[in-house]
Formats: C-alpha cells, structure tokens, sequence
C-alpha cells in the first residue's frame, strides 16, 4: 500500500500522523510547542480546569500549532453527567467538536468507567461532537460505543503513566478484527517499540503523553514515537507474517558439497 | 453579596455582571468559557448577564492533558 494513501479519517478530518500526542506534564508550553512541531503531529489532547488568577496569563493554544486537531479530555469527571458537562465547555471554548470521553473512579489505576462512558457516548454523539471514549477493552463494550455513535475507541495499553507498555494486546486485537471504527490505543504505552507493535497490531493510532513529556529529551523521543507509529503500520499494511514455535528454513538446505 | 466562583466564596458588587467579573480578575475573553449556574454563557451575553446572592459560576480554560 503506497504510503501517501494511508491516511486515517476521523469525524471528517484527514490525519496523516498516527501518533497522537497528549499535553500534560511537560515542563513547560515551549517546549511541548516544539515536540508538537518537530513530530508534526495532528492531533493533540487538552484538558480543561478552573482558571487560577495567576496562570490566567498564559494559554496553552497558543503553543499548539494551528493544524492541531484540538481534542478535550473530560478528565475529572466521575461520572457520564460530569462527562457530559465538561465536553460542553470545552467545545464552548471554540476549539471544534472533538472530545475524548474519560470517566474515571478509580484513583490506584486510573481505569475507564466503562458503562459511564457508554451513558455520556450516547449523549454527546447525539450533540454533534466527535466522539472518542477512552474505554477498557471489552469487545461488547466497544459494540455499544460503536451503536452509541463513537468514532473510535480507545482502548488503555496498561494503566495510564504507568508505562508498562501495550499489555492489552490479546483484548485489544480482538477489537481491531471485530470493530470497524479506528482503534487507538491509549494509556501506557513507555516505549517507541511498544507503539509500534500497537500498529503492527492493527491499529488506527496511538495517543502517548508520559513517556513523551517526561523523557529528558522530549523532542527526540517524540520523533522516536513517531517514526515507530510509521514503521509499525508500514508493517502492518505489508501484512504481518504468522509466527510458529518451528524453524523455517530460508537457505535452501539441500546437501552442499556432500553426497546425500 | 457573596457568590461562588470556582467553588469559593467571593463578595463582589451588587451591580457586577459576568463581563465585568472577568475583567476585574484580568482573565483574557478568548482563553477562557463561563458557566453561570450550570448554564455555559456566550460571550456576547456576558454584558447582560447579571450576578446574583448565592450564584454560581465557574470560569474554566484548557490546560495541559492526556
């Protein structure tokens, strides 16, 4: 498959670079510019919180480029109403309708609500957003959200910030055969090499923040990520080979300077 | 009269509407969305929208995230 051609749609938009990147914890707004940048990212991850006198100053829009897809995050929120609530604001902020949904209880592992998801899903769906609901993966769950009008799921790796890598594979390989919405998986992922076996997996995209913000050369490894994201699915696209415990001979083994 | 911004009590004016609590906090109009009382107001109505005892109003931004 010509490379060029590979572009992923989401809620109408054209998006060439698979990874996508979330904002927190970088140290600063300029460097995160940077990383977004050099990475040439499309889509990118924001959070929304009550203004503070003193940070009211400096906003982070303006260090995210122009072509950024924005996409919100309902992180805070404990249940669909707060969900729900959260994604009207941020798309009252003007920045599109794109708004990933996370409905979290759960402070040691930080995992989705999933049936609380799938309430606010329906919701926001039916208002216009873009929906992409950070879920665990569960195959009828993610059915639900596809019904519900999400479109994409987005499947944790492994507990987010955890970095422990994609350690859903199992569960998230069967969404990729069964779902005909993007999977994307986010959460978790610490290393390039694990993003790139996200997209030898078959999916869509992955969204990577920690391992990106908190890496001492942040630019450098978000390049990294995003070379990975490229190779994993150039692969994928060329068609995976299936493994077996046996050896196949590639060198022909016929006898050689001997009499057999 | 006392209202609640962001979850803390404040005392401001009686005459204060949602234009001039934002300009009065320094907050600039284009980074930030008010929801008064649940409701998310348009900017276009922050001028005419006034505060009342025991509001509540919420003014959030985008921060970094996830």
């Amino acid at each position: 498959m010509d490379r060029v051609e590979d572009i992923l749609k989401i809620g109408g938009k054209n998006i060439k670079n698979r990874l996508f990147i979330g904002t927190g914890k970088f140290s600063a707004y300029e460097l995160m510019k940077r990383v977004l940048e050099e990475s040439d990212v499309d889509v990118t991850t924001v959070a929304l919180r009550r203004v503070d006198n003193e940070a009211a100053s400096e906003n982070i829009l303006d260090y995210i480029p122009k072509k950024c897809i924005l996409v919100p995050n309902t992180s805070g929120a404990r249940n669909a109403d707060e969900a729900v609530r959260i994604a009207r604001l941020s798309r009252a902020a003007g920045c599109g309708n794109w708004v990933k949904i996370e409905v979290i209880q759960d402070n040691k592992y930080l995992l989705p609500d999933n049936s609380e998801t799938l309430k606010a899903t329906e919701i926001l769906a039916k208002e216009g957003f873009v929906v992409l609901p950070y879920m665990s993966p569960d195959l009828s769950m993610a059915r639900r959200l596809v019904d519900a009008g999400a479109a994409a799921v987005m499947p944790l790796g492994s507990p987010i910030g955890s970095n422990r890598g994609f350690r859903t594979k199992e569960l998230v390989e069967i969404l990729v055969s069964e779902i005909k919405i993007p999977v994307i998986v986010d959460a978790g992922l610490g290393t390039p090499s694990s993003a790139c076996e996200c997209m030898e997996t078959g999916c869509a995209a992955v969204l990577v923040n920690t391992a990106i913000a908190i890496a001492q050369d942040p630019v450098a490894m978000a390049k990294s990520f995003s070379d990975a994201v490229g190779a994993g699915r150039l692969a994928y696209n060329a068609g995976m080979p299936q493994s077996t415990k046996d050896a196949k001979a590639s060198s022909p083994l016929t006898g050689f300077l001997r009499n057999e | 009269m006392k209202i609640k911004i962001n979850g803390k009590e404040e005392v401001v004016d009686k005459q204060e509407n949602i234009a001039r609590l934002v300009s009065s906090k320094g907050f600039v109009p284009e980074h930030i969305v008010v929801e008064h009382n649940l409701r998310i107001v348009p900017k276009e109505e922050w001028g005419k929208t006034a505060l009342r005892e025991n509001d509540n109003v919420e003014i959030v931004s985008f921060v970094g995230g996830g």
